[in-house]
């Protein structure tokens, strides 16, 4: 019953002497969020492409819906909804054109394509621009007609590769907030992000990858409390007086010195600061915070999550 | 043929260029060539006589230059814009269409562009009276296929072009020379002796050669087979490397 959806051990992707993904080995449930998260050149969009049967797999298995991509490409293509990270969508065709013709490549009749437009013109929020090119869009459009796009097929599965990314906030929001509604339909989703807010609120379950491997896994609350701790307080310094991390001994559990700032990993701030007023640093400003996947990363990789 | 329907709805659009150049390009070669040029030719003076006024003789080749030049032009942008400038090949790939598909629906899309440019012309020739009702429909048939000799081989030329530079590269040191040399304005046996064998190795000539003797009811200068065969050889070739060049490019 629980069958995975997607299943993958040792899957290694190359591109020449280039090792792209590096043995990994996850599972995906029918109806959860899956995540990939990592900075880019991770290997996150050469996995979604794999499990897309878009692009052949080097070595190890993969199987999507039970189905092996090599042999059955056409037949797990048909069951997927993709959305590639640039959008990819026809320019030389309008908005209904573009959820038409992909309707059509899956082989849909035209009158069930057409009532499935309409639904996702709505879903979209993209109704009044039906008949217009897709061109002059705005970002948050193109990635909302995109995403409508994927679902003209009813897919069992969607592909989000960084679906987010470019998109000003009030745009981020307003597509987490119809992703959100996709999976309480039932649809499972598996989607790549760099943004850790993002996998915070949207994913059941990641995965942390770093140079083509899998280096974490974890639902996001599991791994802030496996690899950080409850709160954060971050410290900024005036240029060059950063103390020496003798001078923050003790203060918290783990310390972070950042280019930019000083991280202290605490499971009680309010603690923490008072131990900070005993000492005579000169602190420009204090932040307390609660410890995202940021943290986590940070702790994994021994860097930010910067591309 | 649901990839021919996307070129189809693309092409609804931008109809209305390619439209007008269909219908003006052989109104103004006509005029210009056959008629303007034509009328000095027909004085004759020279030391070679065609049977036929030049109007006549010369309109049959024009037609299966410009299934050509259709030909050409169609296997070069949309298969770039596929590839590189908006990449609907790889969209496209995301669902249950393979490369193979769009390679087939490529060239049906362009065998039905290439026929309309020969009705087009066909029809234009008709009315400058260069032939007649009678043998109209005859000479569609070996220009659309002359017209397919080079999609062949363009559309595996595109496949794997990474540059814009070499798209107008085709046609500056490919088509317009087979335009001039391949027997459209003159017979090749007026070319230098060793330039005629290059002509017979263009499927231009070929194109040619059959358009013009389906138009005049004349006879062909090598068995009608050998024309259609290598043309049938320039279209099957290409169209087979080209299927792999998609597969290989698009499929990583």
């Amino acid at each position: 019953m629980t069958e995975p959806l997607v299943c993958a051990s040792n899957l290694t992707k190359h591109f020449g002497d280039f090792v792209a993904v590096d043995s990994v080995d996850f599972s995906v449930k029918p109806g959860e969020v899956f995540g990939f998260l990592g900075p880019n050149g991770a290997g996150k969009s050469s996995t979604m492409k794999m499990i897309g049967a878009v692009s052949p797999v080097t070595d190890g298995a993969l199987t999507v819906f039970g189905l092996d991509p090599d042999q059955d490409g056409p037949a797990i293509r048909g069951r997927l909804g993709v959305v590639p990270q640039d959008n990819l969508l026809d320019t030389e065709l309008t908005v209904f054109e573009n959820l038409f013709i992909y309707g059509r490549y899956f082989d849909l009749p035209k009158p069930v394509i057409r009532d499935r437009i309409d639904e996702l013109l709505d879903f979209a929020q993209l109704g009044e621009r039906r008949n217009d090119l897709v061109e002059p869009l705005s970002g948050g459009m193109k990635r909302r007609l995109t995403i409508a796009r994927a679902l003209i097929n009813q897919p069992d599965l969607m592909l989000l590769d960084e679906p987010t990314t470019g998109l000003d906030p009030q745009a981020r929001h307003a597509l987490w907030d119809r992703l959100y509604r996709l999976k309480q339909q039932g649809v499972t989703l598996i989607i790549t992000t760099h943004y850790m807010d993002e996998a915070e609120q949207l994913c059941d379950r990641l995965v942390v990858m770093d140079k083509g491997k899998i280096v974490a896994e974890g639902s996001p609350q599991e791994l802030i409390e496996r690899y950080a701790t409850r709160e954060v307080v971050e410290l900024r310094f005036p240029i060059g007086e950063t103390p020496g991390e003798d001078k923050l001994d003790g203060l918290a559990k783990r310390i972070e010195a950042l280019p930019d700032r000083t991280l202290l990993y605490t499971d009680n701030a309010e603690q923490s600061l008072l131990d900070l007023n005993e000492r005579p640093l000169p602190i420009e400003s204090t932040i307390v915070r609660r410890a995202t996947l940021e943290d986590v990363f940070l702790r994994l990789t021994g860097r930010t999550l910067v591309d | 043929m649901l990839v021919v329907e996307r070129h189809a709805r693309v092409y609804r659009r931008t109809w209305r260029g390619s439209v007008i150049s269909t219908f003006a390009n052989p109104i103004l070669y006509l005029l210009a060539m056959g008629l303007g040029l034509g009328s000095l030719v027909d004085q004759g003076g020279g030391s070679v006589q065609l049977d036929h006024d030049y109007l006549t003789w010369l309109a049959p080749g024009l037609l299966a230059a410009a299934t050509m030049m259709t030909a050409t032009g169609e296997s070069l942008y949309p298969v770039m814009a596929g590839m590189k400038w908006n990449k609907y090949y790889s969209d496209a790939l995301s669902t249950p269409v393979s490369t193979h598909d769009l390679v087939v629906g490529h060239f049906g899309w362009l065998t039905l562009r290439v026929l309309f440019t020969a009705v087009v012309f066909s029809g234009v020739m008709v009315t400058f009276g260069s032939i007649g009702f009678s043998r109209v429909l005859l000479v569609i048939p070996p220009s659309v296929l002359a017209g397919l000799a080079f999609a062949g081989p363009v559309t595996a030329y595109a496949a794997r072009l990474e540059k814009e530079t070499g798209l107008s590269a085709v046609f500056r040191f490919v088509i317009t020379p087979l335009f001039l040399f391949s027997g459209i304005f003159f017979p090749i046996e007026q070319l230098p002796d060793w330039m005629e064998p290059i002509a017979y190795a263009t499927p231009l000539w070929h194109g040619v050669e059959l358009t013009r003797a389906s138009a005049l009811g004349i006879e062909t200068a090598l068995h009608p087979a050998v024309h259609i065969a290598v043309m049938v050889a320039f279209l099957a070739v290409g169209a087979a490397i080209a299927n792999r060049l998609f597969h290989k490019r698009l499929v990583v």
